[in-house]
């Protein structure tokens, strides 16, 4: 039992930086209808922004934790509608599929080109936050899991309500229901992309560092793994809806921690996905997702 | 142009400025002998290749400024394989077909060597491993050298150690699926541990290469409640797998291979890892004059940093293919292989290298442990510690390719060997 409640903590905080990410995913595909493949890099750069503002904050606080999560969720804001910028928004009446290919081009860009600039041998990721560790009753809980979820819990209640009360928000909502009519009633529709980069971006910042305090040695190459995860968290949960991602995260986090922790450890990642399949194939559109007919 | 082209130019620039660099570089003259190098020195593995080739770049101008071998300056060709699979056996090809070297000398990991193995002996070049343990890797053929100890003869001493000297009676082993290495010595271990009576293996979870999660693995560990975990890994798994062991309040002792062998160690794992213990090929400690002088020297141009493990065989590997090429009296081939199989009391900064049937050095192991944040001496163990008779016979060690299930059928049908000796090897059929 206290094997069980232990692998359920693990699952949680593992679940929850998917989340962040996932969120990321599921966001620009229901503005814009793509995927946003750069969007693991982004949670890269987060890392190794947290990394450098960690340097210049006292080491072991709360303040100067805080400080770094900020600082890399800045960093990756601008990095974010930056590459929107310049990159997305050129293509946005091109096919579909230039800016899918554009994407997986920002992706590798970002990697080989923090790799040109830092190296690709690990860091080691410095501890921000004060640590220690709980124990209630047999279980074991790092002060790290706590902020881990903590910091996720307030990020997605504060999504929700930015998505859901206020006008920005109710614009997003707009132009994923229909670009075209949004535009009509008056929405920017330029103004709702950069704001819905911003907070994916920001996300994945907090997600970057979160990640690294848990698991300290970052690389250019640490974002692929996570990233491809989120992605499936978020097909999984119905792309383009916010608690579905939230839910298909959990689901992974908690599948792998359970099969990693069973005498199938080997097959982990194979039955994570797997369970992917079934998912897919019970219900197309994901567990919360609505099936929709496009339009042409 | 787009947009997006006209802002991704410049930063594509530089990358292309290099491409025409190395492309266009002086032509290097005829009258030397070439030796390619190929190592991971960038990359998850990168402090291995970067200790390793930095030794072998020692040596051979120590060996130049001697006046070089055969009359004739040696030119090294270093490539970096990023640890990245699928890289080494592009590096070798080109090493072999473009640079014409004569013989090699990599790589620094199992699973990569096994990879640069099959082109070297594709092309019938000689090529020495400085550090790859695992027996597949001298088992692809005839040109294949090593010159370190291997697998089976490392998981023996460390079961033993664990048993013996820590007293240890339930084990536990975590390997990475994806790492010839990490199987390999996994392996060994788990088959040895229970020899002798009383050694019980309480749980064997596995994870996969870019693994930073461990918790979930951990967790079915702990509650196995194990007197010592066996972990055969690298250095990067090795740091994070003790953090969070730690982390989930497990006590118990990390005892790993010469995969821990690295400074980045102690850096990520920071006081994890106290009391822990690996085994490796020398130790810098050693009073041997012939050890403190190499330390000396690789400290003097290195900035003063202390050779590991690795170092320690990269210059090795040199030296030892150096005295084949002159004990052969000339480059070519097959006259080379020849030298460096005969070879016979080589006296090496890791201890005395005679090269056996197989191909593989037989030589000591060193074991560490983790003391007030440094690496510490805990003794030797030499090559002779062969399975008592009387015990149960063992099954043959084998890398192989394919998953556990389909491994365990292949076993079941070709398995029907004696037990092989501490330093022989069942080749693969």
């Amino acid at each position: 039992m206290t094997e069980f409640l232990q692998q359920l903590i693990n699952g949680l905080s593992l679940g929850a930086i998917y989340a962040l990410l996932a969120l990321g995913y599921t966001m620009v595909y229901g503005v814009l209808r793509f995927i946003n493949f750069a969007h693991a890099d982004v949670f890269m750069v987060g890392s190794f922004a947290g990394y450098y503002a960690a340097r210049h904050v006292p080491a072991g606080t709360i303040w100067g934790g805080l400080a770094v999560l900020f600082i890399a969720m800045a960093a990756c804001t601008v990095l974010g509608v930056a590459i929107e910028r310049f990159t997305y928004r050129p293509l946005r009446n091109a096919p579909r599929l230039n800016i899918l290919i554009t994407a997986i081009g920002m992706s590798l860009l970002l990697e080989y080109g923090v790799q040109l600039l830092f190296g690709s041998t690990p860091r080691n990721f410095p501890a921000v936050f004060p640590t220690s560790q709980l124990h209630l009753g047999g279980l074991t809980v790092s002060s790290n899991q706590v902020i881990v979820i903590a910091v996720s819990a307030v990020l997605l209640v504060g999504l929700q309500l930015v998505v859901f009360r206020t006008r920005l928000g109710a614009a997003m909502r707009a132009v994923s229901l229909n670009p075209r009519a949004a535009q009509l009633v008056g929405i920017n529709l330029n103004t709702v992309v950069t704001f819905t980069f911003a907070l994916g971006s920001a996300l994945a910042g907090a997600g970057g560092v979160l990640y690294a305090m848990n698991y300290p040695s970052i690389d250019p190459f640490m974002g692929v793994m996570p990233g491809l995860k989120a992605f499936v968290a978020a097909i999984l949960g119905g792309i383009g809806s916010l608690p579905g991602a939230a839910l298909g995260a959990l689901i992974l986090g908690f599948a792998e921690t359970f099969v990693g922790g069973s005498a199938y450890s080997t097959y982990k990642d194979a039955i994570a996905f797997g369970l992917l399949i079934v998912i897919m194939l019970l219900r197309p559109a994901g567990l919360l997702g609505r099936l929709t007919v496009e339009k042409v | 142009m787009t947009t997006f082209l006209r802002r991704t130019l410049p930063l594509l620039a530089p990358l292309a400025a290099s491409f025409l660099l190395t492309a266009c570089g002086p032509k290097p003259a005829t009258d030397t002998i070439k030796i390619g190098n190929y190592a991971a020195i960038t990359g998850k593995d990168g402090t291995f290749g970067d200790s390793s080739t930095k030794a072998t770049r020692l040596a051979i101008d120590e060996i130049n400024a001697a006046g070089g071998v055969l009359g004739k300056q040696i030119e090294l060709l270093v490539e970096d394989t990023q640890s990245k699979p699928g890289e080494a056996s592009t590096v070798v090809k080109k090493l072999i077909t473009r640079d014409k070297v004569v013989a090699l000398i990599g790589e620094v990991t199992s699973s990569r060597s096994l990879e640069g193995a099959g082109v070297a002996q594709a092309f019938k070049i000689p090529m020495l491993s400085p550090s790859a343990t695992n027996p597949a890797v001298t088992a692809t053929g005839d040109y294949i050298f090593r010159a370190c100890f291997i697998d089976p003869f490392q998981g023996s001493v460390l079961a033993t150690f664990a048993r013996d000297k820590l007293q240890a009676r339930r084990a536990a082993v975590l390997t990475s699926i994806s790492s010839a290495y990490s199987t390999g010595l996994g392996e060994v271990f788990t088959a040895r541990f229970p020899l002798g009576g009383g050694g019980e293996i309480v749980a064997s979870p596995k994870f996969a290469e870019g693994d930073k999660d461990f918790k979930a693995q951990l967790t079915a560990i702990k509650a196995a409640s194990p007197d010592v975990i066996f972990v055969p890994a690298y250095y990067t798994e090795v740091a994070l797998i003790a953090k969070q062991a730690r982390e989930l309040g497990i006590t118990a002792p990390l005892i790993g291979g010469d995969g821990w062998e690295a400074p980045e160690l102690l850096e990520i794992a920071g006081s994890a890892l106290e009391g822990c213990y690996y085994s490796t090929h020398y130790s810098a400690e050693s009073p041997d004059p012939k050890v403190q002088s190499f330390v000396k020297k690789y400290r003097d141009r290195f900035d003063g940093r202390t050779p590991d493990g690795m170092a320690a065989l990269g210059y090795d590997a040199a030296y030892l293919l150096v005295d084949a090429i002159r004990r052969a009296g000339s480059t070519e081939p097959a006259a080379l292989r020849a030298a460096l199989a005969a070879t016979k009391a080589f006296d090496g900064i890791t201890g005395r290298i005679d090269m056996d049937a197989d191909r593989n050095a037989s030589k000591p192991a060193a074991i560490l442990t983790i003391k007030d944040g440094k690496f510490a001496y805990v003794e030797t163990v030499s090559p002779l510690i062969a399975p008592k008779s009387g015990q149960p016979p063992c099954r043959p060690f084998r890398y192989s390719p394919f998953p556990p299930f389909v491994s365990f059928v292949v076993k079941k049908i070709r398995l029907r060997h004696p037990c092989p000796s501490v330093q022989s090897v069942v080749k693969r059929t």
